[in-house]
């Protein structure tokens, strides 16, 4: 218990390093120096001392949604076992909970971004709402893979299990299906926290952004609340990611715990890399990668049900 | 051994998919190459260690199926001055799902069929039929006469695939299926003779006659 509470602490404290040093990497790659790694920090503080401006043309869902983002990505942390062992909130199917609040901080996000009555920005809600809807069936099948290895319908019982190859010896029945899964859950980090290759969040040009586009219209607090939920929900499909990649439910707290944090920079450092070296895919290319994702995770399901 | 054969027949599998999400023909020819490498590798770990006759298969099938094809479908491109998009019949993600389905009636079939115990590898078989099954599948949607080569080529891997259970059996058997890439390469002569651009004009079998030299 004690030891889940310290992981949330720590894992939604250091959140907002992980968009400073993809930056970092992606400036480095490239050649340039480079915002400070912690620069989110000091925009978190800025933005939460201004006021926030509302458009005449908004109604109270656009000021909303913010606060429902940050909420639902805060629950849902409470669902993971950042520790390696076991969430602070856990019940059987808290899988399905975990992605669909999730869901509804999307939905939220969304309605917020068409209350603002722009086009572009209702543009940028229906590519968002388009890219979940395929990330989605993907997620799930990874899920199932991992429900069926570990007999378990929590996130508890799958990412926190000892079934992992690794614990109990290399076990090839398991290894397959747990890399196919772990390539999956990839591509919908990266489907889920707008990175390339589904949206570039460095784009210039309203008209081909996915997620940018959607928080254009919000300011001060409201800006805030989104970027620091954008933050922890990348460090939370991150620590997904890990859980699958390097069980830690046998080994002492505090090695999880710097594990996690570990695994977590490899993955950013990996999200950097990948922005450097691809470009976005044509919007109409998404939904074949997310497909193809969900045919590797189809898969690992093929694999584990035989 | 068992888990070097089986992370091949994966990477063989996951080929397969990348065959049918491929949007380029060269990235088509690139996958057909890989896959018919990871096929050479098969019979060195297959039915215990390399024996003098899995070596010269393995080396045979890695240079024919590997290296010459592919690289002959791409003089054959260059040659025929083809457009390099693949033109499919149905959509990549339609495909993909369609090699999904086969994938699992594959499994499921392979499962159901009564095979002798020497044959009974968890994954050879069903892999081999999911195989053939996308050869198929690339053969009938993929509208140009290259993609219908590559999808005979993955088709002709199932087949290969099928055989290497049987050959500390049979051997001639798997070696007779090599020959069948003598047809696929009278198959990419045929494309750069007539310049088939885009699609034969006709399935009429009747015109296969003509072939002469």
């Amino acid at each position: 218990m004690s030891s889940a509470l310290a992981s949330l602490a720590v894992v939604l404290l250091v959140a907002p390093v992980l968009p400073g040093l993809i930056a970092r990497t992606k400036a480095i790659l490239t050649g340039r120096r480079g915002q400070p790694v912690l620069q989110l920090y000091s925009d978190l503080g800025r933005l939460l001392r201004k006021g926030a401006v509302y458009g005449t043309a908004t109604t109270w869902m656009f000021a909303l949604a913010p606060v429902v983002v940050l909420a639902t990505v805060l629950c849902a942390a409470l669902l993971l076992p950042l520790d390696g062992r076991a969430a602070l909130i856990r019940f059987s199917g808290d899988a399905v909970a975990f992605a669909y609040v999730l869901a509804l901080g999307r939905m939220a996000l969304v309605l917020g971004a068409m209350d603002t009555g722009s086009s572009f920005e209702a543009m940028g809600a229906s590519r968002e709402a388009t890219v979940a809807s395929f990330a989605e069936p993907a997620l799930f099948l990874a899920l199932v893979v991992l429900a069926v290895l570990t007999q378990s319908l929590s996130l508890s019982g799958m990412l926190g299990s000892r079934l992992v190859p690794g614990v109990e010896g290399f076990r090839m029945a398991a290894a397959a299906p747990f890399a196919l899964v772990a390539v999956t859950l990839f591509i919908v980090l990266l489907a889920e926290t707008a990175r390339v290759p589904v949206d570039d969040p460095a784009t210039h040009l309203e008209l081909t952004m996915i997620h940018e586009v959607m928080i254009l219209d919000h300011s001060g607090p409201d800006l805030a609340f989104l970027l620091y939920a954008g933050a922890v929900k990348l460090a939370l499909f991150g620590s997904i990611l890990v859980g699958v990649v390097v069980p830690r439910a046998s080994l002492a707290p505090w090695l999880a715990l710097g594990l996690l944090v570990g695994g977590l920079v490899v993955v950013a450092v990996l999200i950097g890399v990948i922005e450097s070296v691809t470009a976005r895919l044509r919007l109409t290319r998404v939904p074949q990668l997310l497909v193809a994702a969900a045919t590797l995770a189809a898969l690992g399901v093929i694999l584990v049900l035989r | 051994m068992t888990q070097i054969s089986d992370f091949l027949l994966l990477a063989i599998v996951l080929v397969n998919f990348a065959l049918l999400g491929a949007t380029r023909l060269s990235t088509m020819i690139r996958a057909v190459a890989v896959q018919g490498g990871l096929l050479g590798l098969l019979p060195l770990v297959l039915h215990g260690g390399p024996s003098l006759h899995a070596v010269g298969l393995a080396v045979g099938t890695v240079a024919i199926k590997g290296v010459i094809l592919p690289r002959f479908l791409t003089w054959a491109i260059r040659e025929a001055a083809l457009r390099r998009e693949v033109e499919p019949r149905i959509g990549f993600v339609g495909s993909l799902l369609l090699g999904v389905v086969a994938m699992a009636v594959a499994f499921a079939v392979a499962a159901r069929l009564p095979l002798p115990p020497e044959l009974a590898r968890p994954l050879l078989v069903p892999v081999a039929l999911a195989t053939v099954m996308v050869g198929f599948l690339i053969l009938t949607t993929r509208a140009k006469a290259v993609t219908q080569v590559v999808g005979y080529l993955a088709l002709e891997n199932g087949i290969y695939l099928f055989g290497l259970t049987l050959t500390e059996q049979v051997p001639f058997l798997v070696e007779i299926g090599v020959l069948l890439d003598v047809f696929v390469g009278v198959f990419i002569m045929g494309i750069v003779v007539f310049h088939i651009n885009r699609a034969f004009d006709s399935l009429d079998a009747e015109q296969l006659a003509q072939l002469k030299d």
